[in-house]
């Protein structure tokens, strides 16, 4: 039987989130003022050890991505908080259930990296979020918790792909939101050409408790090569549709069957997507792989922000395939070729299959195709686009085949 | 220096080089589309792609450092196969009518469509844009169903004329090239320079007033020095069966090294009078004040003769001349020399006040 | 240009446009100013009358009142002089007549400025700051400084300031006249000039003149000569019987064109060289066919002095001539015989009687060209001018000037201020660019810019044709609403023969030394059609 374990939650529906005094009485801002006793140096090397890697999707090692970062007179932190992927809530319920953790990490970080200035990157959908933020800022500033290190929320453009770390710099900056090629990183020049460290809320949130606790205690939770914790959020043909934390080694069964209490009105299982949207589709027979980032990786799937969408026995998988491809089509930001021309031509594809109007050669062009946006793609969306497609053509091949002309 | 392997060659080049100068260096030809030397790095068209040992992901070569130790592959079977996909989905939302295209034969399209075979495109299952082909301006043809969206003019106009006229509207398969409100250039902060047409790679952006008269591979190009201000840029006048057909630019520095390549409207689009119906094409004479066509030896003799009457009458400073402005170096100094030594007169002026 | 293009794009921190609507009359310049301020951070300063587009981004934006150029650079150097920003080691050191200089800037305060100008006093202070303070300042101007009966004093003001701050002889620095025509440079430099031979060698000058007496085998005239305005007048009066014009179209582009007409009317003789049967050509006894810069060899110099090559790119179209050539057979026919195989030759006997070229041969000027001086064939050229703050004359001359009024102001007849230059599409009078086919249909027709309250006051629409009048004639045009200028200043272009605003200009207010009409400030009124 697997078991929560909360490390960002840890406070959630125990503390009023409205009330930092709530947080400090918690333990809150202790880890704040432990870091900044630390050397810089020592600090990232703390985090590095933890091994507490990115948890918005890259799963990049957090004190590495600090230690790239040039000294410089002005350096930024950025909390990505734009949530874009349909299905994911995890980084609202963080911020709604105890800001003061995200707020908190942000000034560890900014400790590391000599920042005077954070930015909140808030998903467009979610402005009560960001009255709340301003609300728990206003508390810290007042209280000086943050000492000299302050923290703006700016509101999302409302694009998905405003949610990849370049695109949201660019569109911090006040320009279309289009990811820029790498290198340079953000974390040697960044926001206006500054080393800026952007990372995910729960990245962030992480980070008081690794800092109270030490490394050696984060790096034996879960499995060994993305350590901790992860929050999941559950949707889909699912009976408890919920936000949980559980270690890393919990296994995908574990996650749908003991805590999301398995497959809605006794039906049987089919399929689950985690990641988002462009998670890879798994089938029965993986289920006993665990969720961290390597082993879904190994198995051509994603941990990626975490949402698990379960599918049961009724879905009609192309007919969901095509909706995810349509979902791509419609964000892209149609700067790099492959993707702008990449995803249409697979929306058009899929909808001619879905159909029933497509042949076999129809699903050859669409694999090749999608084999080059993996590897071609300008950014993250491009190349991940075509998962759904690739795994679900792996997996469930026989889908498509049935709806081909004869 | 860095050294890297290229198709399992050494090669050296500076530190801080791309991996696509890497190679132009040592003569490895990668093919580009978005990438301009004198314009922000756009990383975007991904025909540059090189595929790097160790890598996961191709790299765009235009924008990818070059590392030392490196081992890249430049045509490989698979880049080759990535180009030719990148190439049959531009094909698909490309308008091909090479002839009738002003680009044909100069086209970047074109040439690498022959290069990796792209005949037809895989992906023409229908979802074509159409635009309008309907700018009235009398400069610029904007024919954005041959546009690959390189967004090299988006560029050349915000970073070289400083114009800011056109950028990039909607998103993904929607995206487009268009001023402000998508409407015509002349409602926008366009100064019809013509440095997009100069970028572009293709025959979306074309001159209205060339249209017809000679494609790139029929014309000679004079690199010569433009007649209007006194900035003195470098421009190529496109000649054709001895007749100017058009106006283009050399965009190094060697041979354009006041400009670069950049011209305003005039330099760029105001070359036709040269070949304009009112040309003098005779010397006239006025009799009883109308003007008489004559020969030049009939010409000649009589404003030599009256001039040497009135400098005999009235004295040489009776007489002057007005030089040009708009004419040669050589030809001002003869005209002074003429005034001077000829006429015997230092009345000579030109309108430099004026 | 003291300076190089270049600079203005690379080096200077600090633009200081005056009397230079860049943008449209030199494209290709403005484009470089407007990435130098937006891309690297140069500050812009700009006074103009009306707001043109380099005003749109100027840190500072001063409309002066046409021909109040003087009263507006010395409240300048006013500020700079009471605040301390003044270059001392650099006045000390190069330049002499500072305090003659000082003493006649004194009452110049901003306050006293503003009510001249009617620029606001803040905005001088701000403008002088500016300049002042930036590590490298380059003044840049063009006809609205110089078409001024005060234009020579209005030249020697800008000078004052550059030098009052030691901006001179760095790169980035200089005082830049934008030189409106591809080759005015080159016809200067060639002693297109009745008062020097190629290189600004004087004319009265003994050793000066047997040279070229050598050179050219004849004796010649020991005198100065008439300048084209003052040529103009003297054919008026009857004492000029003959005149030959190659490629100039005083027909359009001078002031007063009634008294150009008459006097034109008057001459004995009149020869024209061009392309086109010009408003001039019209009154020529003979009239020779020329051809265009693609039709010849050459080289044009262009504002930054440098000398570029012409090339020719078709055979010259049929019956017209290379105008050297057309130069060469009048001169052998009247008994000096002119002989040239190419412009290449001529190019050689040039640079041999002008210093400032001698190093220079058509090999050389392949590729980038040369920027004179380049005295050697070894020299480099010279990419700005008085490195290290040395002058041709030893010391930079300080000059203390007052402000004059404009010769003619606005009364209760005429009481507008009626100001004439050009715009992008359109280039001097009009012969080439009326001709070129899309530049015309763009623009087809003058307009007569006129403020909205104005308008508004004169029950004016826009696009509306009005008579505009001065006390030389009137013209009908178009009229254009706009808030660019000043209810009390109209302006439009010289481009258009339909509406030849120079039947309106002055041409008795010139330049006392310069000769230069006073284009840029005339009285005039509008009327409703
Ligand atoms: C299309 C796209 C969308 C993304 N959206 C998000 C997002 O909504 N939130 C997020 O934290 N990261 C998102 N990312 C990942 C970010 O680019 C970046 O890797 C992350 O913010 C880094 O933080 P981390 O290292 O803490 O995970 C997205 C990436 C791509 C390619
Ligand atoms: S742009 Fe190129 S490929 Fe397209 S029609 Fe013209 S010549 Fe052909
Ligand atoms: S003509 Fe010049 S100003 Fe107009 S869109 Fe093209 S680059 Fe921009
Ligand atoms: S119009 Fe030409 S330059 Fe502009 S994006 Fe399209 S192809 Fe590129
Ligand atoms: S040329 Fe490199 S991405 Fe376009």
């Amino acid at each position: 039987m697997g078991k929560e374990m909360r490390i960002v939650l840890r406070n959630a529906d125990k503390i009023d989130p409205n009330s930092i005094d709530d947080y400090i009485k918690a333990g809150g801002y202790r880890a704040l003022e432990k870091a900044r006793g630390m050397e810089r140096k020592a600090l990232i090397e703390e985090v590095k050890k933890a091994n507490l890697r990115g948890r918005g999707g890259a799963g990049f090692n957090a004190g590495m991505k600090w230690s790239f970062v040039p000294p410089a007179e002005v350096t930024y932190v950025v909390c990505n908080l734009d949530e874009g992927e349909p299905g994911t809530y995890k980084d609202r319920t963080i911020v709604q259930k105890d800001p003061h953790t995200l707020l908190e990490g942000m000034a560890i970080c900014a400790h590391a990296i000599n920042s005077k200035k954070g930015f909140i990157y808030c998903r467009g959908e979610y402005p009560y979020v960001v009255e709340h933020l301003n609300r728990a800022i206003d508390q810290a500033r007042k209280k000086g918790v943050l000492g000299d290190f302050d923290i703006e929320v700016r509101m999302g453009g409302g694009a998905y792909v405003c949610g990849e770390e370049t695109a949201l710099i660019e569109s911090i900056e006040g320009h279309r939101g289009e990811p820029r090629f790498k290198p340079p990183f953000p974390g040697v020049a960044g926001l206006w050409n500054r080393p800026t460290v952007v990372n995910n809320v729960e990245t962030f949130a992480n980070l008081p408790e690794i800092i109270n606790r030490g490394y050696e205690w984060f790096a034996s939770i879960g499995a060994p090569s993305y350590p901790g914790t992860k929050v999941l959020t559950l949707s889909g043909d699912v009976v408890n549709r919920v936000a949980i934390e559980v270690p890393t080694n919990t296994t995908i069964r574990e996650v749908i069957y003991d805590f999301g209490g398995g497959i809605r009105d006794g039906k049987k299982f089919k399929a689950v997507q985690i990641g988002g949207t462009s998670g890879g589709f798994i089938p029965e027979s993986l289920l006993d792989t665990p969720i961290d980032f390597d082993s879904m990786r190994d198995i051509g799937a994603t941990l990626g922000t975490g949402a698990v969408f379960v599918m049961d026995e009724t879905r009609d998988i192309v007919d969901i395939v095509t909706r995810i491809a349509k979902f791509f089509e419609h964000e892209s930001c149609g700067k790099c070729n492959p993707c702008r021309e990449g995803t249409f031509r697979n929306f058009k594809i899929m909808t001619k299959i879905n159909r029933g109007m497509a042949a076999a050669q129809d699903i050859e062009n669409m694999t090749l195709l999608c084999k080059v946006m993996q590897k071609a793609c300008l950014c993250g969306l491009g190349q991940a686009a075509p998962g759904p497609i690739v795994t679900t053509l792996q997996h469930f091949r026989h889908e498509y085949e049935r709806k081909l002309l004869a | 220096m860095v050294t890297l392997t290229v198709n399992g060659r050494q090669i050296k080049a500076p530190r801080g080089s791309t991996i696509l100068e890497a190679c132009r260096l040592n003569g490895i030809e990668i093919p580009t589309l978005c990438y301009d030397p004198d314009l922000r790095l756009a990383g975007s068209c991904r025909m540059c792609l090189v595929e790097a040992k160790g890598r996961p992901l191709f790299l765009a070569s235009c924008v990818a450092p070059a590392e030392d130790g490196m081992v890249i592959e430049t045509e490989s079977p698979d880049i080759v196969e990535a180009r030719r996909i990148v190439l049959e989905l531009l094909a698909a939302r490309h308008d091909f009518s090479c002839q009738t295209c002003e680009k044909n034969g100069d086209c970047k399209f074109q040439d690498y469509c022959y290069r990796y075979g792209v005949k037809d495109s895989r992906f023409t299952d229908g979802g074509r844009h159409v635009y309008p082909i309907d700018d009235p301006n009398p400069f610029i043809e904007r024919d954005y169903n041959k546009c690959i969206m390189c967004t090299r003019c988006v560029r050349a106009c915000e970073e070289i004329t400083v114009a800011r006229a056109i950028n990039v509207k909607d998103r993904g398969h929607n995206a487009k090239i268009a001023t402000a409100f998508d409407g015509h250039l002349a409602d926008s902060p366009c100064v019809f320079c013509g440095q997009c047409i100069m970028v572009c790679p293709v025959g979306a952006l074309t001159s209205k007033v060339s249209a017809g008269k000679g494609r790139a591979y029929e014309v000679d190009r004079v690199l010569t020095t433009c007649t209007y201000c006194g900035t003195g840029c470098t421009l190529e006048l496109n000649v054709k069966d001895n007749q100017v057909v058009g106006v283009t630019s050399n965009r190094s520095e060697e041979y354009s090294p006041v400009n670069k390549g950049a011209l305003c409207v005039k330099g760029r689009f105001g070359w036709d009078f040269i070949n304009s119906p009112d040309r003098l094409t005779t010397p006239l004479i006025k009799e009883n004040g109308e003007f008489r066509e004559a020969s030049w030896d009939e010409a000649l003799d009589l404003v030599a003769a009256r001039l040497q009457a009135i400098k005999e009458s009235s004295g040489p400073d009776s007489m002057a001349v007005f030089t040009s402005a708009r004419m040669t170096n050589e030809e001002n100094y003869l005209a002074q020399k003429f005034a001077r030594a000829v006429l015997g007169t230092n009345n000579v002026d030109h309108c430099a006040r004026l | 240009m003291t300076n190089s293009i270049e600079e203005l794009e690379k080096d200077a921190k600090c633009i200081f446009v005056i009397g230079s609507n860049t943008t449209e009359n030199h494209p290709v310049i403005g484009m470089k100013i407007k990435k130098n301020v937006l891309y690297r951070g140069a500050k812009l300063i700009v006074a103009d009358p009306r707001r043109i587009d380099l005003a749109e981004m100027a840190d500072v934006y001063m409309a002066h009142l046409p021909g109040t150029d003087v009263a507006l650079i010395n409240g300048m150097m006013n500020v700079i002089i009471n605040e301390g920003l003044v270059d001392k080691e650099f006045i000390d050191n190069c330049t002499e007549g500072y305090e003659a200089m000082a003493e006649v800037v004194a009452k110049y305060t901003p306050e006293y400025v503003e009510k001249i100008t009617t620029v606001p006093a803040e905005d001088i202070r701000k403008a002088a700051r500016i300049y002042a303070e930036s590590e490298a300042a380059v003044i840049c101007y063009a006809m609205g400084v110089t078409q001024h009966s005060t234009g020579t004093d209005n030249v020697k003001s800008i000078c004052n300031l550059a030098m009052l701050t030691g901006n001179i002889g760095r790169p980035g620095t200089g005082v830049d006249p934008l030189r409106g025509q591809n080759n005015v440079q080159g016809s200067c430099d060639m002693g297109g000039l009745p008062v020097t031979y190629p290189g600004y060698q004087a004319v009265t000058n003994e050793a000066v003149r047997a040279k070229f007496e050598a050179a050219w085998g004849v004796p010649l005239p020991p005198n100065n000569g008439l300048t084209l305005t003052e040529t103009i007048n003297k054919a008026h009066e009857g004492q000029i019987k003959a005149l030959v014009v190659i490629g100039e179209n005083p027909m359009m582009s001078d002031p007063d064109l009634h008294h150009v007409e008459e006097a034109l009317e008057k001459l004995d003789f009149l020869v024209v060289q061009d392309i086109f049967l010009t408003e001039t050509a019209r009154y020529a006894d003979v009239v020779l066919p020329g051809v265009t810069f693609a039709e010849k060899d050459g080289t044009f110099t262009n504002t930054e002095r440098r000398v570029q090559r012409v090339r020719k790119a078709i055979d010259p179209i049929d019956g017209a001539k290379p105008d050297w050539q057309i130069i060469c057979e009048l001169a052998t026919r009247m008994g000096y015989p002119m002989h040239y195989n190419s412009p290449e030759e001529i190019f050689e006997e040039m640079k041999a009687l002008t210093p400032s070229y001698a190093g220079m041969s058509y090999a050389r000027l392949e590729g980038r060209g040369l920027q004179w001086p380049c005295p050697s064939a070894d020299h480099p050229g010279t990419p700005f001018l008085h490195k290290d703050g040395k002058f041709t004359r030893g010391k930079g001359l300080f000059s203390a000037i007052e402000f004059k009024e404009p010769r003619e102001l606005p009364d209760e007849e005429y009481p507008l201020i009626l100001t004439t230059g050009r715009n992008l599409y359109h280039y001097h009078t009009g012969t080439m660019t009326r001709r070129s086919v899309a530049l015309d249909k763009h623009v087809p027709e003058a307009e007569l810019e006129i403020n909205p309250h104005l308008a508004a006051k004169m029950g004016i629409r826009d696009g509306e044709k009005v008579r505009l009048s001065t006390r030389r004639g009137s013209v009908e045009i178009k009229a254009k609403i706009t808030d660019i200028l000043a209810e009390n200043v109209v302006f439009t272009t010289f481009h258009f023969h339909e509406a030849a605003v120079n039947w309106l200009t002055n041409a008795d207010s010139l330049d006392p030394v310069a000769k230069i009409p006073e284009y840029k400030v005339c009285a005039a009124r509008i009327d409703k059609i």
